[in-house]
């Protein structure tokens, strides 16, 4: 997709005008502008957040990969919850919304439903949307509502100073689990994917080049786009993805993601991805296979099975990592369709005050 | 019958021969009675309706348990409609019934208290089975033991008539016997003479798709009907003259109806674009319901995954330019309190229905109570002040959800409207007003589209000096971009600011906006009609129609007594306090245990005389009376020429 189609995509949609109020504001500046820079969506607020923390880098790559999906800076919201990374849109020189503790998706789904001409994009943690906002986070993505979420998952909780999360790992030893933390964790990916999601990608923070390509894929995808964004903090789990992050174990561990792509990966392409005689997806030596059995990814493959699988091929060792897009599909989404319903209903019925207040029984008393 | 001068006004010849007389009543008020699955609520819709267009005043209360179906016959399971219905004007559904249907034993015992002596009953004696009567716990059969030798008992074998009359329409025994309560509400049409054309074309209308069951209940319908004109058991039938009405074009409706006819009037009259986030909850589901049907006025509503996405997704609506809105119960508003005050602190319209119910908890869901008013008005952490109103009959919801869209979108405030579940589901005859003459709410509505500071940018809370308003920018619109958010907002520039001054200066400035709010409302509306009652009584939301109707009561036995009723509970009118100080008596009737009263204390150091009741049902106007009188009389003395009994409604 070009960026002069995407700028259409979301520019104002012609089957449901929105109401004269707001398009009056909205429309009231005359043309775009959307030839920027990165320095353009940046703000004049000082960045707080711990030198060395991955958030700088996330932060930057989204600045400087924005002005080439051709938006709008007017166009663009950012909506947040609370933790380290829901900071992020003070930071940008969008429209934006620091809300409250798990409550990001469900605003931005009134926003997005309400205004489809927007951008809409949501900033949460991993405590944020996957423990006090699980229920708002898996109710956007099966609606598969318009809008980009950004899942920084930095293992921990930043903000209260370093407690366990629901995707720390087992055993974790943290201030409230001096002991080490006896809940099982969440894989991110895979929640999204029982969740109906129809885009779930995920990246490394460290990774300008990955992180851009899965984040220019999200924008460009309608409906609910989930990237979760594997995030260093320095202060409470320093190198918590040090494994994937170092240029040897990296290799051996990540598997790339590419579309129409052989799953092989390792140093050399030692490593493959197969079937197994479940129906699932397993890891072999690629010289133990036929080239025939190694799986070519097809992250638009309608059943989410695949897609699954491929998330869980972590259960075989917990390093062995799928980074890029998982899972890709179109599917209508919730705000094109509930605009559709109002202009159904536009078009079989009428918007006469009068008619509903009268109602179908009246009587007439005469003077 | 109560009522008064019952006057034998006409005779009519009965097919049978014999001569029916026709009384004329004033006022009745009848309860009808059965079990959950018997269709009482829609029967008693149907008597209303029928009241409504025939042009008596009405007024409604359904009452109805919890349980979809509670098991069959069972006291858990009697579901009951109470109408009251006059020649003139009245204000509640009436104390207590003149006329209870029974339709079976469990509906009997749950309501026989309520039937004073002399009262008409009316019992399906077919559902009086020795099975039946045992799952109530009757020994022997009360229709013939003697023991309601107090009431004119009138058994009439519903049921069995119901079969009889759809013996040829192809149903089956249980099928057709379900169209008992149309059989009933048929004897009924011809007792009180109520016109049968709407209630044809409803049954026409509820089942096209299964034309047989619409001639079924049609048949029993006129089978009713005309066992009431043959029949000796009924030799009287009572008219009740149409109350004289203010000229114009009349309906009947409830609240939640009302309520959500005037979000679409509001957002109409504003030009916004109404948005809807709502979870489901007893009693306030059906705004949800009725705000669905009207898509073709461009109203969005969004069924959330729970209480706190509703309220979180009309923030966001609001926030790109709509006049959000999420509606609910007590227990909703306990989960969405941490977002209202995040609405609270971004400064974005919003309007809250809360139709209250009995608490604490799950409480009563389907029983009515006035108990969130504290929790409306102080329920979040904070100083977190927000706009709180309460409409004072079914139809007023209408004009007060109108009036919370003014105040939302003037002030940039949440505005809590505090309904319950008596205003929500009763019912009255409301004068349907023309749109054009509706409030214009276009003014209120000021996109910024034009930076505001002096070097060029944007400010997104520099204020409006005379609302203390905050911009409404919105997204779309170039230039203006900016952040919001829960954290604490430098003045002007709405950065994050944790400088003390600032936050003392904000909390203080967010408090006078609300208490602003006050100089747009007029002054308090004082009911006291010869200016020299000594007695107050003052009250909020529902308790208007038996507060009103145990002042007349009152008045009529010759005391004085002044109405003030509350529109606005915060602000108050800038004037209550004088006014509460020229009485030297003060009453606060409330469905709780003196929240108002405890507000007003608190406020105007007025020693208020708090009366209050959680039965989960409205004031009798009775005992509002008997309360008021008591203190006229402990402060000035009986009037000499005092009525005692004060009369009906
Ligand atoms: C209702 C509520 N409960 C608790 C908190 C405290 N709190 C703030 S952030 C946070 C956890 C954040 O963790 P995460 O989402 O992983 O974000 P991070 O700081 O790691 O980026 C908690 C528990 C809060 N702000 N609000
Ligand atoms: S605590 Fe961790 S996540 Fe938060 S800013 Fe510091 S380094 Fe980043
Ligand atoms: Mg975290």
């Amino acid at each position: 997709m070009s960026t002069t189609d995407h700028v259409h995509d979301l520019g104002m949609p012609t089957s449901n005008p929105i109401d004269a109020a707001i398009a009056a504001s909205v429309s009231t500046q005359g043309e775009k502008q959307t030839a920027l820079k990165a320095k353009d969506f940046k703000t004049d607020q000082e960045v707080r957040w711990c030198p060395g923390c991955g958030d700088y880098v996330i932060l930057n790559a989204v600045q400087s990969f924005l002005p080439s999906l051709g938006i709008a800076r007017e166009d663009m919201v950012i909506v947040s919850g609370i933790g380290c990374s829901s900071r992020f849109p003070y930071y940008m020189n969008t429209y934006g919304m620091h809300s409250i503790h798990g409550r990001a998706p469900a605003i931005a789904t009134g926003l997005a439903v309400s205004r489809p001409d927007l951008s809409v994009w949501v900033v949460t943690g991993d405590g944020d949307s996957l423990s006090i906002g699980g229920n708002h986070l898996i109710h956007a993505l099966r609606r598969n509502v318009n809008i980009t979420i950004l899942l920084f998952n930095n293992r921990i909780y930043g903000l209260t100073k370093g407690q366990y999360s629901p995707t720390s790992e087992v055993g974790k030893v943290t201030k409230s689990t001096p002991m080490g933390s006896l809940d099982h964790p969440f894989n991110p990916v895979s929640l999204a994917i029982g969740a109906e999601a129809t885009f779930v990608g995920r990246a490394m923070d460290s990774d300008r080049k990955g992180l851009t390509d899965v984040l220019r894929q999200a924008a460009e995808h309608q409906g609910t786009a989930l990237v979760e964004i594997y995030q260093n903090c320095n202060i409470f789990n320093d190198g918590a993805f040090d494994l994937l992050k170092d240029p040897t174990t990296g290799t051996q561990w990540s598997i790339p993601l590419v579309h129409g792509e052989p799953l092989v990966f390792g140093p050399d392409g030692a490593a493959c991805v197969v079937r197994d005689d479940f129906g699932g997806l397993r890891i072999a030596e690629t010289n133990q296979v036929d080239a025939s059995q190694i799986v070519v990814h097809d992250a638009h493959r309608e059943d989410s099975s695949y897609a699954y699988a491929l998330s869980r091929l972590s259960s075989q060792d917990l390093r062995y990592t799928p980074m890029g897009v998982f899972r890709s599909v179109q599917k209508a989404t919730y705000d094109r369709m509930m605009a559709e319903q109002l202009d159904v209903a536009a078009a079989q019925g009428s918007d006469d005050l009068d008619a509903i207040l009268g109602g179908n029984d009246t009587w007439t008393v005469s003077a | 019958m109560t009522a008064t001068d019952p006057a034998v006004t006409a005779g009519s010849s009965a097919p049978g021969g014999f001569v029916k007389s026709v009384v004329e009543l004033d006022r009745v008020v009848i309860r009808l009675a059965g079990d959950s699955g018997d269709g009482m609520q829609l029967t008693g819709n149907r008597f209303t309706s029928e009241t409504a267009s025939f042009g008596n005043d009405l007024s409604t209360l359904p009452n109805f348990p919890a349980e979809i179906r509670a098991p069959t016959g069972t006291l858990p399971g009697v579901s009951s409609f109470q109408l009251h219905f006059a020649d003139h004007d009245i204000m509640t559904p009436g104390d207590a019934p003149d006329v209870l249907v029974a339709m079976n034993p469990a509906a009997l015992k749950a309501n026989l208290a309520d039937l004073p002596g002399g009262g008409l009953l009316i019992v399906d004696s077919d559902e009086f089975t020795p099975r039946n009567l045992a799952k109530v716990g009757y020994a022997a059969n009360p229709l013939e033991d003697g023991s309601l030798e107090s009431w004119q008992t009138v058994s009439v074998p519903l049921t069995s008539m119901t079969l009889d009359a759809l013996a040829d329409s192809g149903l089956g025994k249980k099928e057709a016997e379900r169209s008992k309560n149309m059989f009933t509400l048929g004897l009924l049409s011809w007792m009180y003479h109520r016109p049968t054309e709407g209630t044809v074309r409803f049954l026409e209308r509820q089942f096209r798709r299964k034309p047989e069951i619409a001639a079924a209940n049609i048949a029993a319908f006129r089978a009713g009907y005309n066992y009431g004109e043959t029949t000796e058991a009924f030799a009287v039938s009572y008219e009740i003259k149409p109350a004289p009405m203010a000229p114009g074009k009349y309906r009947n409706i409830s609240g939640n109806q009302a309520l959500s006819l005037g979000l679409v009037a509001a957002a109409k009259r504003s030009g916004l674009p109404l948005f809807l986030g709502a979870y489901p909850i007893t009693p306030a589901s059906d705004i949800l319901h009725e705000l669905s049907k009207h898509k073709a006025f461009g109203i969005r509503t969004f069924q959330a995954e729970d209480e706190i996405a509703g309220i979180a997704s009309a923030i966001g609506a609001s926030f790109g330019g709509a006049l959000g809105v999420t509606t609910t119960s007590g227990p909703g508003v306990s989960l969405k309190s941490e977002a209202l005050a995040l609405a609270i602190m971004t400064e974005l319209p919003l309007i809250v229905v809360d139709v209250q119910r009995g608490g604490p908890s799950t409480g009563l869901p389907t029983k009515t109570e006035q108990s969130d008013l504290l929790q409306a008005m102080f329920g979040r952490n904070g100083e977190a002040p927000l706009a709180v109103i309460a409409p004072r009959s079914p139809g007023d919801c209408f004009d007060a959800a109108i009036e919370a869209a003014r105040i939302a979108i003037t002030y940039r405030t949440p505005v809590m409207l505090l309904s319950d579940g008596y205003l929500a589901n009763g019912a009255e005859p409301w004068a349907v007003p023309a749109a054009e003459d509706l409030p214009d709410l276009t003014g209120t509505v000021d996109f910024a589209t034009e930076p505001n500071g002096e070097d060029g940018e944007f400010l997104p809370y520099l204020r409006d000096p005379e609302t203390l308003a905050r911009p409404w920018a919105i997204p779309g619109t170039a230039g203006m971009q900016h952040r919001i958010g829960g954290l604490e907002k430098a003045d002007r520039t709405g950065n994050i600011s944790y400088d003390p001054e600032n936050h003392d200066f904000m909390t203080r400035t967010r408090q006078a906006k609300i208490d602003g709010i006050a100089a747009s409302i007029g002054p308090t509306d004082v009911d006291d009609p010869t200016g020299d009652a000594k007695v107050a009584v003052i009250g909020w939301g529902s308790t208007y129609g038996p507060i009103g109707a145990g002042v007349r009561r009152v008045r009529r036995s010759g005391r004085q007594v002044a109405q003030i009723h509350l529109r606005h509970l915060n602000p108050f009118p800038a004037d209550l306090g004088e006014v509460l100080a020229r009485y030297d008596r003060v009453i606060c009737p409330e469905m709780n245990l003196g929240q108002l009263a405890l507000l007003l204390r608190a406020k105007y150091l007025v020693d208020v005389q708090s009366h209050t009741q959680v039965r989960g049902l409205p004031f009798r106007a009775a005992e509002l009376a008997a309360v008021i009188q008591d203190v006229i009389d402990s402060t000035s003395g009986a009037p000499l020429a005092a009525d005692p009994t004060g009369g009906g409604e």
